[in-house]
């Protein structure tokens, strides 16, 4: 900071006169408090500060700050200081100003020791389990009432979740999965082409496609898309206080809001996984054809042969299962969300990372269980 | 007196709904200038044409002679440095504790070392009596500490031109009270002009040097001057309705609540 703005003048015994000119404000920069103290470090006979300020000074709150903390360091070794020189708005503002350092209300920062972190995330986890399972206890108590008939939900928000999470997405869900039955094709062909067996890329696609690879890609989409709205959606109403509203109403919000959603995904799933095999073995069926040379209506017939029925079931089971999941974690993620905006993002995160985790480890128990019977 | 904000001819249109048009009127420096009007005459979308978030349709806002929507984006942005805005929720970032909040505009926009930085972020805060509380962040406050916090932030970098957007709403009347004594400190003390975007009619009354009255049903302005000056004088029954709360009571009435 250029010292020209300021300068010391020692004509009076025992004050130190500060001579203040130019631009004092924040815009342009101050110089340091540390340059009186220096000045009064050697010279340890001042007793008192005055100041006078030249036509040019100007000044704002910087200054004041800065007047602030050398009062509060004078005070401790009595010096006095008179702002007699000063601007007279500068002594309103200076009273105007809390005078004391105002008392810092600690604030709560838990420290835990590394034992005291293990425990807690242990207590964490099975909270967590425990409000899961009310959770899912509640939108099964919400789908019993939905038999009986007892329920309140609109209709029109329901078949705007429906249009969202099924027509909405097909173009999605056409683009990824014709490019997966291109990828399996490609992959297939390296392979069989050593043993030119290549017609058997017809059976690899159409049997990956519909056994497992279109109910995980749909459902991966759909955790990405779907899910992270869904619990966006619920975040934000619960930091509007939206959900509060509708719990006074008499309203239940897992009948009025998470009911819909769980019911249009688990039924929109299925449909779009059937969608998805189909866009993924059409995907195949041009790259073996077209770019593989493999004859059409041999290709054709071999697909329809390969895949069996119980493929397309157990490719549906998995979709059904992946459609609760992500509906699930979004609702579930979005009722737990914290009233921040921080926490819809966090909310929105975990709802994807969770479903995509589960996803998973659905898939595994599934392939284990056909793997034992034999499916 | 100097104008530092002129309105001219000033259209303001949603889409294809009109919520004003042809306002005309100037700030002038160092008064407390009040846009007032029922709720949804179009005093926020007023505002908003004000500090740069929505264009206006038609019509010019002037600071201090240079038009704010005819020049380019830097000269936009040299402009709105000079203004601090407090928002109707204080509008605090929400990962950022009070003090981090107030600091921001100053690490952006000033010339002072973090310590300064620091020591002039505790001096804002303990204006708006939040002294203590730099290491909260705003969802541990109150609504009424959260809306100072955003006028320590407002004022961080000494604006010229201070907005505030609905100051007392949502705020008890003590608290109303004291935000309301720390506008005129800050005029009186920072010498800033302000304009205030409110229905308090208590808030209306203490305050206010100068007004303006928006009326959604005409979509224009239907009086203009100081508050107290038009409840005495005012002929336009609208006026008179808005100002007594819609009985033709003392105005010493409507002060003391």
């Amino acid at each position: 900071m250029s010292s020209e703005k300021l300068s010391f003048d020692y004509s009076k015994s025992k004050t130190l006169q500060l001579k203040l000119s130019g631009d004092w404000q924040l815009s342009a920069g101050l110089p340091s408090v540390n340059e009186v103290l220096a000045q009064l470090d050697s010279h340890a006979d001042i007793t008192e500060i005055s100041f006078v300020a030249s036509q040019d000074f100007k000044w704002d709150s910087a200054f004041i700050s800065l007047l602030l903390k050398l009062s509060s360091i004078s005070k401790q070794k009595n010096i006095r200081i008179t702002v007699q020189g000063l601007p007279p708005q500068v002594e309103k503002l200076l009273k105007l100003t809390p005078a004391q350092a105002e008392k810092i209300i600690p604030h709560k920062i838990i420290e835990e020791s590394f034992l005291d972190g293990i425990g807690s995330r242990v207590i964490e986890v099975k909270v967590t389990i425990f409000s899961l399972l009310n959770f899912l206890g509640d939108i099964v108590l919400a789908f019993k009432r939905l038999a009986c008939g007892q329920v309140f939900f609109r209709k029109d928000d329901f078949f705007a979740i429906v249009q969202r999470c099924g027509i909405d997405a097909l173009g999605l869900v056409s683009l990824i999965s014709i490019l997966v039955g291109i990828i399996l094709a490609f992959i297939g062909a390296i392979q069989l082409k050593l043993f030119g067996a290549q017609i058997y890329i017809a059976d690899i696609v159409g049997i990956a496609m519909v056994r497992v690879m279109g109910a995980i890609m749909t459902a991966i989409l759909m955790a990405g898309r779907t899910g992270a709205s869904f619990a966006a959606e619920l975040g934000i109403m619960q930091v509007n206080e939206e959900i509060d509203a509708l719990k006074t109403l008499g309203v239940s919000p897992v009948e009025f809001l998470i009911m819909p959603r769980v019911l249009a995904l688990v039924m929109m799933m299925p449909l779009l996984t059937i969608y998805a095999d189909l866009m993924g073995i059409i995907g195949g069926f041009v790259i073996s054809t077209g770019v593989l040379g493999l004859n059409p209506v041999e290709y054709s017939n071999h697909t329809i042969t390969a895949i069996k029925l119980s493929n397309l079931w157990l490719g549906l089971i998995h979709s059904f299962v992946f459609g609760i999941i992500i509906a699930v974690a979004g609702c579930y993620r979005g009722m737990q969300c914290k009233r921040s905006s921080v926490g819809v993002g966090e909310a929105t995160t975990s709802a994807v990372v969770t479903a995509i985790t589960a996803i998973v480890i659905a898939t595994a128990i599934i392939t284990f269980v056909c793997q034992i019977i034999g499916v | 007196m100097e104008a530092v904000i002129e309105v001219k001819n000033l259209d303001l249109v949603y889409d294809d709904f009109v919520v004003m048009r042809g306002l005309n009127f100037n700030v002038n420096k160092g008064e407390i200038f009040i846009i007032m009007g029922g709720s949804g005459c179009g005093k926020t979308t007023l505002l908003k044409a004000m500090i740069g978030l929505n264009p206006p349709q038609k019509g010019k806002v002037l600071y201090a002679g240079v038009s704010f929507w005819d020049g380019d984006e830097q000269g936009r942005q040299n402009i709105m440095r000079r203004f601090g805005v407090l928002y109707q929720g204080g509008a605090l970032w929400s990962s950022l504790t009070l003090g981090e909040n107030v600091a921001l505009p100053l690490q952006l926009y000033s010339n002072l070392s973090g310590l300064q930085i620091q020591d002039l972020t505790l001096l804002k805060l303990g204006l708006v009596g939040l002294g203590g509380y730099a290491d909260f962040y705003p969802a541990e406050l109150s609504g009424g500490m959260r809306k100072r916090a955003g006028l320590a932030r407002a004022i961080a970098l000494d604006p010229d031109i201070i907005f505030f957007d609905e100051p007392s709403a949502g705020l008890d009347p003590l608290s109303a009270k004291m935000l309301d004594d720390l506008i005129l400190e800050l005029r009186d003390n920072l010498g800033a002009t302000i304009v205030v975007v409110t229905h308090e009619l208590a808030s209306i009354f203490t305050v206010g040097d100068n007004a303006i009255l928006l009326d959604a049903d005409s979509k224009a302005a239907i009086a203009q001057g100081s508050p107290k000056y038009l409840l005495a004088n005012s002929k336009d029954p609208r006026v008179i309705k808005f100002l007594t709360r819609g009985k033709s009571k003392e105005p010493e009435n409507e002060k003391s609540q």
